[in-house]
């Protein structure tokens, strides 16, 4: 390579308009999220306000193309404003994450045109809150054991019974991609997608879910006792509902790493500032080898995650038009930095000795929302076995 | 209505670490924003718009090329246009200078109904340009606005609460005038990821001094200055020795002599 072409090739560097994407999230985040965080923490209360105004600005259909009412962004755009909104409060992150990326992916990908116009655009346009329910409570990474029935009627409409867990914005939503059993002998292959809306009959929502982090992320059960679903409503083909499931979990995996990487930089910004000023035996304490080591670990743990996710997130716009899967560079994003969360937020609880447990500083909330990445949208064992499985060839 | 508003990029104030080159402040490779005061003008800009039926907000910057982003960001709130004079020739302008090419621009944009701009800028605080700018247009200037109490642009009028130190008050002018805001007017809005992907993509006119038919010569600084160190005084202390009642009474006997006593 002569020097004419050096700083041509491919490169990492952001655009402008990546750049100014993550700004505007992070300017939003500062001002309006980072003065409630640790209220709406202790109260669990869903922030319905800042929520409403992220969805007007555009937060909660980033990849949603302008001629659908969303933003018209791609993912990289996406996981740099989810990554700012998490910097400030991760749970916020997370009503942001399922909307984006399990709902409005999934209605985008497989809704018709009139699913797409009548539960895509108001989500898009901040007017409604989407919500995804896969789990139940006997049910969750193995998804063909769900008990939730889906009995089609003789007009064509489908009876829906059956309880659903964890439901995310599960309080508040309008709009939830439930999934049910249409063909219940044929184990993964006899489950469908219904578009169900939350303001009709048959749907009661159930407990919140007292949760150790992400707490003003509602969470709940939701109940269908004979909820009808009109027949129009079925999101893709009746039996392909593990597949729309798991297709949206490829691109929410990348969103729920993105979130995990906020939380990584703020417990690591937590840390760096902490051990600039704290003393101890006469030195600050970020003059002791011990403590270095650490901050050098996390420093580039941080840096290992942001090359993953962006490596996904660039998979998954190329999928745009490749129509390839991204599930192996997702499962890997996720993986890595939610682990990285863990450690990060792990270390700077440590790092800040008994201020770190306290709640006078926000780094023990990160460190209770830290460990929710390594759970949701796929454990990290299910994520180790997705990749694993890819690499060897197994199904 | 037609109205321009005026934006300038200037560093980061909040974020500056190192600063100080010899006794100027350079901002260097630090980060830049749109002057916060001017974001107050760009809103103020637009909700007049919305509100009158405008026909558009032209976003104007006098800058560096990297200024663009400063425009980016009022396109992405929402200004129709934006147009950046720039041109190496004006790196030492100061604020009379600055105000001939900005009129210069106004005038070869067709003029505007209303300028409006921030009270001033973060990094200068001359506050000078606008007034600079309507002396050389001829036309009102309306400074510390708070508040717009009428807008008529029929009967091209405007009528304006000021927030001055120690009371307000209210002024009319005709149009076109400029205005320079403060922050009561208006909470500026976020720009929305639409605004954004729309910003990305919008032409932003560049306009140098010969686009202007100006003349580097004539915009060259009338001022001139000299950053330095106060000067220091020469001081002597002198230490009375001695019991306390001896320092007390040499103490009492210096200051009559001093005639301070």
């Amino acid at each position: 390579m002569d020097d004419s072409t050096v700083g041509q090739g491919p490169s990492l560097e952001l655009t402008p308009e990546h750049r100014m994407i993550r700004d505007a999230a992070r300017d939003f985040a500062q001002a309006e999220i980072a003065p409630i965080a640790a209220h709406l923490d202790e109260t669990g209360e869903f922030p319905l306000d800042t929520i409403r105004k992220m969805g007007k600005l555009g937060f909660m259909a980033l990849e949603v193309p302008e001629s659908e009412g969303g933003a018209g962004m791609d993912t990289l755009a996406y996981v740099l404003a989810l990554e700012e909104i998490c910097k400030v409060d991760a749970a916020h992150g997370t009503i942001m994450s399922v909307n984006n990326s399990l709902v409005c992916h999934a209605l985008l990908k497989f809704g018709t045109p009139a699913q797409r116009s009548g539960f895509l655009r108001p989500i898009a346009a901040g007017d409604r809150i989407g919500a995804y329910s896969l789990t139940e409570p006997m049910s969750g990474s193995d998804a063909a054991t769900m008990k939730t029935r889906a009995v089609r009627q003789a007009d064509g409409s489908y009876v829906l019974t059956g309880r659903k867990s964890w439901v995310t914005s599960g309080p508040v939503a309008d709009t939830i991609i439930v999934f049910a059993m249409t063909d219940p002998e044929a184990g993964h292959r006899g489950i469908s997608a219904f578009i169900v809306d939350a303001h009709q009959p048959g749907l009661i929502r159930g407990k919140h879910e007292p949760k150790l982090g992400i707490r003003a992320s509602a969470t709940s059960e939701i109940m269908l006792d004979g909820y009808r679903c009109p027949a129009a409503n079925r999101l893709g083909a009746e039996g392909e509902g593990f597949k729309i499931a798991m297709i949206a979990l490829d691109a929410g995996r990348i969103g729920i790493a993105a979130q995990a990487l906020g939380i990584a930089e703020a417990a690591f910004d937590a840390a760096v500032g902490y051990a600039r000023e704290r003393e101890a035996f006469g030195h600050k304490i970020g003059e002791f080898q011990g403590l270095q080591f650490q901050i050098a670990d996390m420093k580039t743990d941080i840096e290992a995650a942001r090359l993953l996710i962006m490596n996904a997130a660039l998979a998954k716009t190329r999928a745009r038009v490749t129509g390839e899967r991204y599930t192996q560079q997702a499962s890997m994003a996720k993986l890595f930095a939610s682990e990285t969360a863990m450690r990060c937020a792990h270390r700077a609880v440590q790092i800040h000795g008994g201020m770190g447990y306290s709640k006078e500083l926000p780094v023990e909330r990160y460190f209770r929302d830290a460990k929710i990445t390594e759970i949701y949208e796929g454990t990290s064992e299910i994520q180790r076995m997705v990749i694993a499985r890819a690499a060897l060839g197994l199904r | 209505m037609n109205i321009i508003t005026l934006v300038k990029q200037t560093p980061d104030t909040a974020k500056l670490s190192r600063t100080l080159n010899g006794l100027q402040l350079s901002a260097d490779g630090q980060p830049r924003i749109v002057n916060p005061w001017d974001e107050y003008a760009i809103e103020t800009a637009l909700q007049l718009k919305e509100k009158h039926g405008g026909k558009k907000v032209t976003a104007l910057s006098l800058g560096k090329p990297e200024a663009a982003d400063a425009l980016r960001t009022s396109l992405a709130m929402g200004a129709d246009e934006a147009v950046l004079i720039s041109d190496p020739a004006l790196a030492t302008v100061d604020t009379l200078g600055t105000a001939r090419a900005l009129a210069a621009a106004i005038t070869r944009l067709g003029g505007a109904d209303l300028i409006v701009a921030g009270r001033s800028a973060i990094d200068g605080n001359d506050a000078a340009v606008p007034a600079q700018l309507a002396a050389l247009l001829g036309r009102p200037l309306l400074s510390y606005v708070a508040a717009l109490k009428a807008v008529d642009a029929g009967a091209k009028t405007i009528t304006v609460v000021r927030a001055l130190e120690g009371g307000r008050e209210t002024v009319s002018a005709t149009l076109p005038a400029i205005l320079t805001v403060v922050k009561e007017i208006a909470e500026p809005r976020y720009p929305s990821f639409m605004g954004i992907r729309k910003a990305a993509k919008a032409p932003i006119t560049t306009l140098a001094l010969k686009d202007l038919g100006l003349e580097a010569s004539a915009l060259a600084a009338g001022l001139s200055w000299q950053v330095g160190l106060p000067q220091t005084r020469e001081v002597n202390c002198e230490f009375i020795a001695g019991t306390p009642a001896e320092q007390a009474e040499a103490l009492v006997s210096k200051l009559i002599e001093q005639k301070v006593i």
